[in-house]
């Protein structure tokens, strides 16, 4: 379970990895995810926690720390009406779980910032607690699903090659 | 009716046929890397994985970005590579010859029908050949590279279609900075550009490598172009082999949807496109009396021998207007000495063009060579973003070789028409 970070602004790869930072370590990088709209996440954002996006969640630079970040954050999925192809691949190929909302954000007025959710992974389900409701999500294919429950390509290489 | 990118993905997957969404892995026919995302980023990958890569033959390594090395940390970069080349037995290895996206066509190693991955955003150059390509980061090229494998998710086609024939003196640089002023450098969605109609067959077949290469810009995930006689005859020429089926993949079906953009080359005037985008583009004509520092000639999109010998018609009986530094890095060594053997550089230089090593240059800023503080240049290459090619309040505007070299002359933004006609 965790809470909904809901954005109605577009959120672009450096708001998500500010150029500034890019040459610093991960964790540094991370601690200033987001704050261009939303100073305050980098710092209460908890492990669990689902954001909430709109059109073209990633859009702009092809570069991977901006899923990594979101990753590193403890984010348990990204929900977006629609994503930035990169973004899309990179957030796979880390073990980001993403999935599209089939709908406009202003279908759902119970997808409230701040609501509790938690992601039905397998059922491709967010799930809103407080109003005891599921809202499905398009499912991730197979191969897509395997891949992220491995961890991303890395591990699941790791596994396939049965290395260590 | 299958679009020609459904059929290079089906053929790479192993499938009869393949629908937009569909979520497919696909064999590789051709991995390219590049001294500066390659061997240095994916070696640690492989390691890890206890893998060598898949297919020595169907790797090709470049080293374009940091050529010439200037420090200890770009030798060792240099060094890396070597090394790792060596050690995977890898035969496509072209070291200091020129930039990846031209050197790698210009060997032949890319046909019709292919599928085709390269660690670099620019990639999409290749589908001018009637094959995929597209780009990757580090991590999913190391994948690529362990197992010769990849998914895609099957992408509808964006038909761009440039009906008439360009005016002299317009080129498919201008065809693209249109593009990007018209649908946005998002425009592309990540979907596959298909370019087609009377101006785009027309094109040579470098002037082609240079709309695909630009579908980066337009965030699409490849840039396509149906195969034809010139595609071949480049292929032949390159000593490329050319399959026998290749005139299969002259496909222009549209999406059921049928997604197409109309545009009328006949009227299209040579474009600029002003700091910090490819999408601030207009008639070049707005932006007269613009003066500029900087004159350069380079990258992967704007110095190949057609650009060069563009250039070269303007430039030619003229020089370089004082104040102004006209830079000039051909795209490849091949194209340096086609060049050179049609005397296109002894006209360049007699203009009064400093020559720089065949490489990615001042392009991305990766060598010693930079734009300074408030320093304006006026660029053949694809990007104009923030402090790309030096100090992050240096200027770029973009533009065609021909407006390059006519603004060299007067020392300001310049149609090239104007100065050519009269
Ligand atoms: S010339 Fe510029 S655009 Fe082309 S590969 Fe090099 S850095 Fe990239």
């Amino acid at each position: 379970m965790g809470r909904l970070w809901k954005f109605e602004e577009t959120i672009d790869t450096d708001v998500l990895a500010p150029g500034p930072y890019m040459n610093s370590p991960l964790s540094e990088l991370a601690r200033h995810c987001l704050e261009a709209v939303r100073p305050e996440f980098a710092t209460s954002v908890k492990v669990g926690d689902v954001l909430l996006v709109g059109e073209d969640m990633g859009v702009g630079s092809s570069r991977e720390q901006a899923a990594e970040v979101l990753k590193y954050l403890g984010i348990q999925a990204v929900v977006a009406t629609s994503f930035a192809g990169i973004f899309y691949r990179n957030a796979i190929n880390l073990g980001l779980p993403v999935f599209v909302l089939p709908s406009y954000l202003a279908d759902f007025p119970q997808l409230k910032d701040g609501a509790q959710v938690s992601v039905d992974f397998d059922g491709a389900k967010l799930k809103l607690i407080d109003f005891d409701k599921d809202i499905n999500l398009e499912p991730l294919p197979n191969f897509l699903r395997d891949l992220v429950a491995d961890g991303g390509l890395v591990p699941h290489l790791e596994k396939r090659f049965a290395v260590s | 009716m299958t679009t020609l990118a459904q059929k290079l993905i089906a053929d790479a997957a192993g499938r009869e046929n393949v629908a937009v969404g569909d979520v497919v892995v696909c064999h590789v026919s051709l991995a390219m890397i590049h001294d500066s995302g390659g061997p240095r980023r994916v070696k640690p990958i492989l390691e890890k994985l206890n893998r060598k890569v898949w297919d020595a033959e169907r790797v090709v390594v470049v080293t374009d970005h940091y050529v010439p090395v200037f420090d200890d940390q770009t030798r060792a970069i240099q060094k890396l590579t070597r090394d790792w080349v060596y050690d995977q037995e890898i035969k496509n290895f072209y070291e200091e010859q020129g930039i990846c996206h031209v050197v790698v066509p210009e060997n032949g190693h890319i046909v019709p029908g292919m599928f085709c991955v390269g660690g670099d955003s620019h990639s999409p150059t290749g589908g001018a050949f009637g094959a995929y390509m597209f780009g990757v980061g580090a991590t999913e090229m190391a994948g690529v590279l362990a197992t010769g494998e990849i998914w895609v998710k099957v992408p509808k086609t964006i038909m761009i279609e440039w009906r008439n024939s360009l005016s002299p003196l317009v080129t498919a640089k201008d065809m693209m900075l249109k593009t990007c002023r018209s649908i946005g450098l998002g425009g592309g969605r990540y979907q596959a550009i298909q370019y087609a109609g009377q101006a785009v067959y027309n094109l040579s077949m470098q002037e082609r490598m240079t709309m695909s290469n630009m579908a980066a810009e337009l965030g699409a995930q490849a840039g396509l172009i149906a195969p034809d006689e010139i595609t071949a005859g480049y292929i032949k020429n390159a000593g490329g082999r050319l399959p026998e089926d290749w005139q299969s993949y002259r496909i222009e079906t549209h999406d059921a949807d049928g997604e197409a953009l109309r545009f009328d080359a006949a009227s299209l005037a040579p474009q600029i496109a002003a700091p910090h985008s490819p999408a601030n583009a207009d008639d070049a004509e707005a932006f007269r009396n613009i003066p500029l520092d900087i004159a350069y000639i380079g990258a992967c999109t704007g110095a190949k021998y057609v650009d060069l010998k563009a250039a070269a018609t303007v430039l030619s009986g003229r020089s370089v207007a004082k104040g102004v530094t006209l830079k000039v890095a051909p795209a490849s060594l091949l194209d340096q000495k086609q060049a050179e053997a049609d005397g296109t550089m002894q006209i360049l230089e007699e203009a009064g063009a400093q020559f720089l090593p065949t490489s990615c240059g001042i392009c991305a800023g990766y060598g010693t060579d930079r734009l300074l503080e408030d320093q304006v240049c006026l660029s053949s290459t694809a990007r104009n973003f923030r402090g790309r090619m030096g100090a992050a309040n240096s200027k770029v505007y973009l533009a065609s070789p021909y407006t390059v070299a006519a603004s060299a002359i007067t020392g300001e933004m310049t149609d090239p028409r104007h100065l050519m006609e009269g």
